[in-house]
């Protein structure tokens, strides 16, 4: 690779231990893809997490005096202090946690710890140059934004927020952003948890490409677009696609396929969907708690969770979970939808994750959820998956059929 | 009787020398899912479950599920003492450098020969990633 003057100096150390590390990395994974270069990057999203792995990275980088140059935001971890008060989490495990979440401080990270942050605290531009790790968040800011960023890992996500730079490779290189199959949706689209299911088909189905989307009866909203996003990047690894019309990169088909003809084709129907949904439930019956929130709710969200339990009970015998973002929880606060939620009985929980260490008391439970993401991460042992108004009733009724 | 030895050139992703018996996977490997004390591979349906990785040379296409999964994986196994002494891998992407930066083993692919044909298991394989070099002795 040819490397400036002053990535030399870093890489001998001019800039300190952690940075030399962090460009050490990138550098491996530069030489890797034969990247000719570096180029400045300008946001980053590092999808932390309270795991082993990812604290000997942190810790590496924090302890060796290095500080993000870029806005880099994290992923969740868990709230500690909610859930002290709760539930018991394992000493080693909260300990780990607590070292992951100070050692992002040291680095002068923002503490967003939310796995949306493209939504409100680190906001690309159309065409802006970044390092975004985290499933919902690398197609989300590829394809809805029309921002450049490879599928990171969070420990090059952080280390490009530390350098400020990312080799050149992938996504960043225009022709290896072409479309690679055409995907025909026939399917009706009739909710928001359709288009969750036809994205956990289209990355189940196509596995890794760029699959481009025609025929949908209607544009997807915003929350229809972070589930796409989050289902298509967990059953495959779909760093990006288009909905021509409705992403902003490429207004026609041709145009997504940057004139070639699509290398496959496929269709969607109901057909397909129905099934994919089928294929999710491992039980039915009753149920010990619902999680909803992953990828983390939007206001929206939250605001229909409160309009679906206003004035109703959960059930005794289960648990009830939205997790979300700081600044969403806050503003939900303030317009009373947090007290709702909580007048039922359920919870509205904040930095935290459904695949972090703190679930332990699930792991023989059936837990119902909106997210076949959060099911296939599963710390627990029955699932199912529904519709968010499935996951409130059976909240109410304690089983679902 | 005269051993067979060959030596191959190959392109380094993270430096360092390793060696060992070989353990060929024709099917990507998540080290999420092997057991964290021992290197035995615990995913049932995989071609080398029940087979032990610790310190072997491992020959596979390539990484496969979540950076947080891979990574936290791969860093139990070294913990434990555990882990592959090299990799030599097909396709490289961008989670399996990370989990091999953070460990420190070393990490070649773009062998001159394809690997697998080259390399079988049981093979006594020495990687010098800085030099470029992979040597199989049988």
């Amino acid at each position: 690779m040819n490397l400036t003057r002053e990535e030399e100096r870093i890489l001998k150390g001019e800039f300190g231990e952690g940075t030399q590390r962090a460009l050490e990395l990138l550098v491996a994974i530069g030489e890797a893809y034969d990247a000719e270069k570096m180029v400045p990057v300008t946001r980053a999203h590092a999808a932390s997490s309270g795991q082993e792995g990812d604290l000997y990275f942190v810790e590496l980088l924090a302890n060796g005096g290095a500080f993000c140059r870029i806005p880099t935001t994290t992923n969740p971890v868990y709230d500690l202090d909610y859930f002290d008060s709760l539930f018991e989490i394992p000493k080693g495990e909260a300990e780990v946690a607590r070292r992951v979440m100070e050692a992002y401080r040291r680095l002068g990270a923002i503490l967003s710890w939310s796995c949306t942050p493209y939504m409100t605290e680190n906001i690309p531009l159309y065409g802006e140059t970044v390092a975004f790790s985290e499933s919902s968040a690398t197609p989300y800011v590829n394809s809805v934004i029309g921002a450049r960023t490879n599928r990171e890992a969070a420990q090059s996500a952080l280390a490009s927020g530390v350098v400020g730079k990312t080799p050149k490779y992938g996504l960043h290189i225009r022709e290896n952003r072409k479309g690679t199959v055409l995907v025909r949706v026939n399917a009706t689209l009739k909710d928001e948890f359709d288009c969750t299911l036809l994205g956990y088909y289209v990355g189940k189905r196509i596995g890794y490409g760029i699959p481009v989307l025609t025929g949908m009866s209607r544009p997807p909203n915003t929350e229809e677009l972070i589930n796409f996003c989050a289902m298509s990047n967990t059953s495959g690894a779909i760093s990006m696609f288009y909905i021509p019309g409705c992403t902003v990169e490429a207004t026609t088909v041709e145009e997504a396929f940057q004139g070639d003809a699509p290398g496959d084709r496929i269709e969607v129907t109901d057909n397909e969907l129905e099934e994919i949904y089928e294929e999710l439930q491992t039980t039915s019956g009753r149920i010990d708690f619902v999680m909803l929130g992953c990828p983390h709710y939007t206001f929206n969200q939250v605001e229909k969770v409160a309009g679906l339990l206003n004035g109703k009970k959960v059930h005794d015998g289960v648990s009830f979970w939205v997790c979300t973002s700081a600044t969403t929880k806050a503003l939900a606060q303030r317009s009373g939808y947090v007290d709702i939620i909580e007048a039922a009985g359920g919870h509205v929980v904040v930095d935290t994750c459904i695949d972090e260490p703190c679930w332990t008391m699930y792991k023989g439970k059936v837990g119902m959820t909106d997210s076949p993401k959060c099911a296939y991460y599963r710390r627990f042992k029955e699932a199912i998956v529904s519709r968010l108004q499935d996951c409130t009733e059976a909240a109410v009724k304690g089983r679902w059929e | 009787m005269k051993n067979l030895e060959i030596t191959l050139k190959c392109h380094k992703i993270i430096g360092g020398y390793g060696e060992g018996e070989a353990l060929v996977s024709h099917e990507p490997i998540c080290f999420y899912l092997t057991d964290p004390k021992t290197g035995i591979v615990r995913e049932r349906t995989h071609e080398l479950a029940g087979k032990n990785l610790a310190n072997k040379v491992l020959v596979f296409p390539s990484g496969k599920a979540s950076s947080v999964v891979q990574i936290d994986g791969l860093f139990k196994l070294a913990s434990n003492k555990v882990a592959p002494k090299a990799m030599i891998v097909k396709d490289v992407e961008t989670v399996l450098i990370v989990s091999a930066f953070i460990v420190k083993v070393p990490l070649v692919d773009k062998l001159e020969r394809d690997p697998f044909e080259a390399i079988r298991t049981g093979d006594f394989v020495r990687v010098d990633s800085e030099k470029g070099i992979v040597t199989i002795t049988r």
